[in-house]
C-alpha cells in the first residue's frame, strides 16, 4: 500500500472510525482506479469505501480535507523524500566548508516549496504523527527546527551576539527573523499532525478515562461528557437487545423439517414439525435509590435510567428515599436535567427507607411482577435503622425471575453502621459493586442478555 | 435498439450519471460514484436515507439502464432462506419417492440378499436433493443470470438478525452453500444494492462487506431537475415556486419531512388542478400530499401565507 494512503487510514483510526484491513485493501484498490488526480472524486470514493455511517462519514471527510491539506499534502511524499535526502548531503558539505550553515541557506532561499518538502521531510523523521496532546507541539516544532539543523545556525549567530559589533549585530537579527520565520511554518506543519492525528486521539482518551472514572469523583466538568456516553451506551445496549426482543415466531409448519422427520412414513405428514423460535421479552424493573448516602451517584444512575427508558420500552423505573414513586411519567418527553431536577426535589430530601420503598412496590408494582421479570436495584442498602422489611424482599425474590443489586460501596463497608447489604444479600441472584460507567454498563448488558 | 453495453456504461464515474440520466434518474456524483465502485471493486452498495429519496428507484432505475433483469427481495421480520436464497419443491420430491417406490424393483432386480440391494439402491444417483428439485428465490436466481443483474434487497433493515447473518456469504463471494449440494457461485456476479430506512442498526459485519451510500434530500437544483424529469407537463415558474416551497418547509420544525417522492406527486397533483403559480389557498388545500401528520399539518399552517409568499418572490412569478 502507498505511504500516503497508510498515514490516512492511520489517521482515521486514531480519530476513532474503525477501519478494518479488508476497508484499507478496498481503498488501496479504489486508488488504484480513481488516482490522485482528481481530489473531488477521490474524496467520495474513499468515503464509500471507507465510512460505514453517516457519523464514520462525518470524520472522513473532515480526516480527508486535513490529511490532504494542500498546504503540507503527503502527496509528495515521494519527491520529499529525494529532497530530505539532498537537504542532508548539503548540510554536511556546508558543515565541511565550515562557514555558513545549510538552515540559514533553506531558511534565505526563498524557494517555498523546497522549503515547505523539508520541514515536512523533518516532521516525518521526528514522528510528528505521533503527537497527541496540543502541549507536545512546541516540543515537536524544536525538533523539526534541529533536523533541519538549527544549532549549528544557533553557534553562528550566538557568535555574532558575542562580536557586538553593528554588523555582527544586523546578521544576528537577519538569522533570528530567519529563524522566526522557520518556527511559525514548522509549528504550523505540527498543528496539522496534531488536528489529523492528536485531536480526536485526545478526545477517546478523554472519554475513556471519564468512563473508568468512580462515579463519587465526577465533577461538573465531566458530566456533559458523561451524558454523552452514557447516552451511547444505553444506545449501544438498546440496540444490541432490541434484536432480541422482537423475537416472537408465529407457529409456522417447518415444511423441509416435517418432510425428514416423516420418510419413514412414506412421506405422510404424521408428525409435524413447528418453527419455534419464542424467546422473552426481558423485562426490567428498576429501583434507583436517590437518597443524601448516594447523592453523588443519584445524576448519574438517574442519567442511566433516562437513557435507557428513551430506549427500551420494556423498562419500569422506581425512586425512592423516604416513599417510592414511578419515574416513567417523569422521563416521558422531558429533558433529561428537567426530569430529574423534578425527581431529586419530589422524592430527593428525607431520609432513605428501604422497608417503606419495598411496601410501596409492592402496592405499586406488585402485578407487573412475575416470572419473567428482573429486579433491578441500583442503592447502598442504608436504610437508617429502619427496618428493612426482609419479609416483603423474601417474597419479591420467590416472585420475580431474579434480583440484581448495584451497590455503589465497597464490599468492605457492607453492613458497616446502618447497612442493610449482608441481610438483603442471599436474596439477590447477583449484587455487583459498581462504580464506574463501564462497569455499569457491563452489568446491564449481562442483564439484558440473561433476561433474554 | 442495440443492447447497451454494461462495461461501457460502468466505464467512469461520468458515465454511470449519464446512464442513469437518460433513464430519468438523476443521479449524484456521490450516487454514481458508488455504483461505479460497486461494479469495479465487486462489492455490494448499501443505500441509507430517509424514506422517498429514490433508494430503490436507483437499483430499479440502474438495472433500466443497463437493460439488465432485477431480482427484487422485499425483506420483512421473519424473512428465511427459504424464501430468500432456495426452496426444496416437496411435493416433487413427494412424487418422486413415489415412483421410486414403484420402480424399486427395476432398481434392485434380482438382487438376493438385503446387502445387495442396499449396495445398488448406494450405488443409485440420488436426486432427492438435486438442482433438479431446487426452488430458486431472488438471490439464487440473481446468481443465476448469465448476462448480470441488478439484485435489489429491499429495506434490510426490516428483517432479522439471522437474516443478516444469512446474507453474508452472498456479499462478499457471491454464492449461496446448500448443505445438500454444495456451494452455487454467480455466473456473472450480479451489482448488489441494499437499501436500509435505519429502523435499526445493522450488524458490522453487513457493514464492512458493503461500499456506504447515503442519499440524502436533495439540493434545489437537483430537485428541480427530478421533477422535471418526472413531470415533463409542468411549467417553469410554477417548478420553482414549488421546490422552494419544499425546500424552506423542510427546516420547518416538522416530524416527517416531505421527500422527494412527495415533491413529485404534489407537482402532479397541481398540474391537475391546473395551478400556474402557488397562492396560499391552493397551498393549504393541497398540504395534505406533502405533509402527512395532522401534528406537522397544525404546526406549518399558521405560516403558509408567509411561505407561500417567500416562495413566489424566490421563485418568480
Amino acid at each position: 500500500m502507498d505511504k500516503p494512503l497508510a498515514g490516512f487510514i492511520r489517521a482515521l483510526r486514531s480519530a476513532g472510525a474503525n477501519v478494518s484491513t479488508a476497508e484499507a485493501i478496498d481503498a488501496a484498490r479504489t486508488l488504484a482506479l480513481i488516482g490522485y488526480d482528481d481530489r473531488a472524486a477521490l474524496k467520495t470514493s474513499f468515503a464509500t469505501v471507507l465510512a460505514k455511517s453517516t457519523d464514520d462519514r462525518e470524520i472522513h471527510d473532515r480526516m480527508f480535507d486535513l490529511y490532504f491539506a494542500p498546504a503540507a499534502s503527503p502527496e509528495l511524499t515521494g519527491k520529499e523524500e529525494a529532497a530530505s535526502e539532498d537537504e542532508g548531503e548539503r548540510q554536511d558539505a556546508d558543515q565541511a566548508s565550515g562557514e555558513g550553515d545549510s538552515f540559514t541557506e533553506l531558511a534565505g532561499s526563498g524557494d517555498e516549496s523546497r522549503i515547505a518538502m523539508a520541514i515536512q521531510a523533518a516532521a516525518n523523521q521526528v514522528g510528528a504523527e505521533d503527537i497527541r496532546f496540543s502541549s507536545q507541539s512546541s516540543w515537536f516544532t524544536r525538533r523539526i527546527l534541529e533536523k533541519l539543523g538549527v544549532e549549528a545556525m544557533e553557534k553562528r549567530l550566538i557568535r555574532h551576539l558575542q562580536a557586538n559589533t553593528p554588523e555582527d549585530e544586523a546578521i544576528a537579527q537577519q538569522l533570528m527573523d530567519a529563524r522566526s520565520a522557520m518556527q511559525t511554518r514548522a509549528r504550523a506543519v505540527v498543528d496539522q499532525n496534531f488536528e489529523v492525528f492528536g485531536a480526536a486521539a485526545t478526545e477517546t482518551f478523554m472519554n475513556e478515562t471519564v468512563a473508568d472514572k468512580n462515579l463519587s469523583a465526577l465533577d461538573q466538568r465531566d458530566l456533559e461528557r458523561m451524558r454523552a456516553i452514557v447516552a451511547k451506551m444505553a444506545r449501544r445496549l438498546a440496540e444490541r437487545h432490541a434484536r432480541k426482543r422482537k423475537k416472537h415466531k408465529r407457529g409456522q409448519l417447518s415444511l423441509s423439517r416435517t418432510l425428514r422427520a416423516n420418510a419413514g412414513h412414506d412421506g405422510a405428514p404424521f408428525n409435524l414439525v413447528w418453527r419455534h423460535r419464542k424467546k422473552d421479552r426481558p423485562k426490567i424493573v428498576a429501583v434507583c435509590d436517590v437518597s443524601g448516602s448516594v447523592s453523588r451517584y443519584v445524576r448519574f444512575l438517574l442519567m442511566f435510567l433516562y437513557a435507557l427508558d428513551q430506549e427500551t420500552a420494556d423498562l419500569e423505573s422506581y425512586a425512592f428515599s423516604a416513599r417510592l414513586e414511578d419515574i416513567g411519567p417523569a422521563f416521558e418527553g422531558r429533558a433529561f436535567e428537567e426530569a430529574m431536577n423534578a425527581i431529586i426535589s419530589r422524592l430527593g430530601s428525607g431520609s432513605t427507607d428501604y422497608g417503606q420503598a419495598l411496601v410501596d412496590l409492592r402496592e405499586l408494582a406488585w402485578d407487573g411482577i412475575d416470572r419473567r421479570t428482573t429486579v433491578l436495584i441500583l442503592g447502598d442498602g442504608r436504610s437508617n435503622e429502619a427496618d428493612p422489611r426482609l419479609d416483603i424482599f423474601r417474597e419479591l425474590a420467590a416472585r420475580c425471575r431474579r434480583i440484581v443489586w448495584l451497590c455503589p460501596e465497597p464490599k468492605g463497608l457492607w453492613g458497616s453502621g446502618d447497612s442493610c447489604m449482608l441481610e438483603y444479600q442471599p436474596h439477590c441472584a447477583r449484587v455487583t459493586v459498581c462504580t464506574n460507567a463501564r462497569d455499569l454498563e457491563r452489568e446491564i448488558d449481562d442483564l439484558l442478555s440473561v433476561a433474554s | 435498439m442495440t443492447k447497451p453495453d454494461p462495461a461501457q456504461m460502468l466505464a467512469s464515474i461520468d458515465a454511470v450519471t449519464e446512464a442513469l440520466a437518460a433513464t430519468g434518474y438523476i443521479s449524484t456524483r456521490e450516487i454514481s460514484t458508488a455504483i461505479f465502485l460497486a461494479h469495479h471493486l465487486r462489492k455490494p452498495v448499501l443505500v441509507e436515507g430517509p424514506a422517498g429519496v429514490g433508494k430503490t428507484d436507483l437499483a430499479l432505475s440502474l438495472a433500466r439502464a443497463l437493460d439488465q433483469p432485477v431480482h427484487r427481495m422485499q425483506c420483512y421480520d421473519g424473512l428465511d432462506e427459504a424464501k430468500a436464497l432456495y426452496e426444496w419443491r416437496y411435493g416433487k420430491q413427494l412424487l418422486y419417492s413415489q415412483i421410486l417406490k414403484e420402480k424399486i424393483g427395476d432398481v434392485i432386480g434380482d438382487a438376493d440378499t438385503l446387502d445387495e440391494s442396499l449396495a445398488r439402491l448406494g450405488g443409485f444417483r440420488d436426486v432427492f436433493f438435486s438442482r433438479d428439485f431446487l426452488e430458486p428465490r431472488p438471490i439464487l436466481r440473481a446468481l443465476e443470470e448469465e448476462n448480470g443483474s441488478v439484485l435489489l434487497i429491499d429495506e434490510v433493515d426490516k428483517s432479522d438478525e439471522e437474516f443478516e447473518a444469512l446474507l453474508l456469504e452472498v456479499l462478499s463471494e457471491y454464492q449461496v452453500t446448500i448443505p445438500e449440494i454444495g456451494p452455487i457461485e454467480a455466473v456473472t456476479a450480479p451489482i448488489v444494492i441494499l437499501t436500509s430506512n435505519n429502523t435499526r442498526e445493522l450488524g458490522d459485519a453487513l457493514k464492512r462487506r458493503c461500499l456506504h451510500l447515503h442519499i440524502g434530500f436533495p439540493e434545489a437544483d437537483r430537485e428541480r431537475r427530478i421533477v422535471r424529469a418526472r413531470v415533463p407537463d409542468i411549467n417553469e415558474t410554477l417548478l420553482t415556486q414549488l421546490v422552494t416551497f419544499i425546500q424552506t418547509i423542510r427546516d420547518e420544525n416538522i416530524r416527517k419531512r416531505p421527500s422527494i417522492s412527495e415533491t413529485v406527486d404534489w407537482a402532479r397533483a397541481l398540474i391537475l388542478m391546473h395551478a400556474e403559480s402557488l397562492d396560499e389557498q391552493l397551498v393549504r388545500d393541497t398540504l395534505n400530499v406533502i405533509l402527512k401528520r395532522q401534528s406537522d399539518i397544525d404546526e406549518v399552517d399558521p405560516s403558509i401565507a408567509r411561505l407561500a409568499r417567500e416562495a413566489r418572490e424566490q421563485g418568480g412569478s
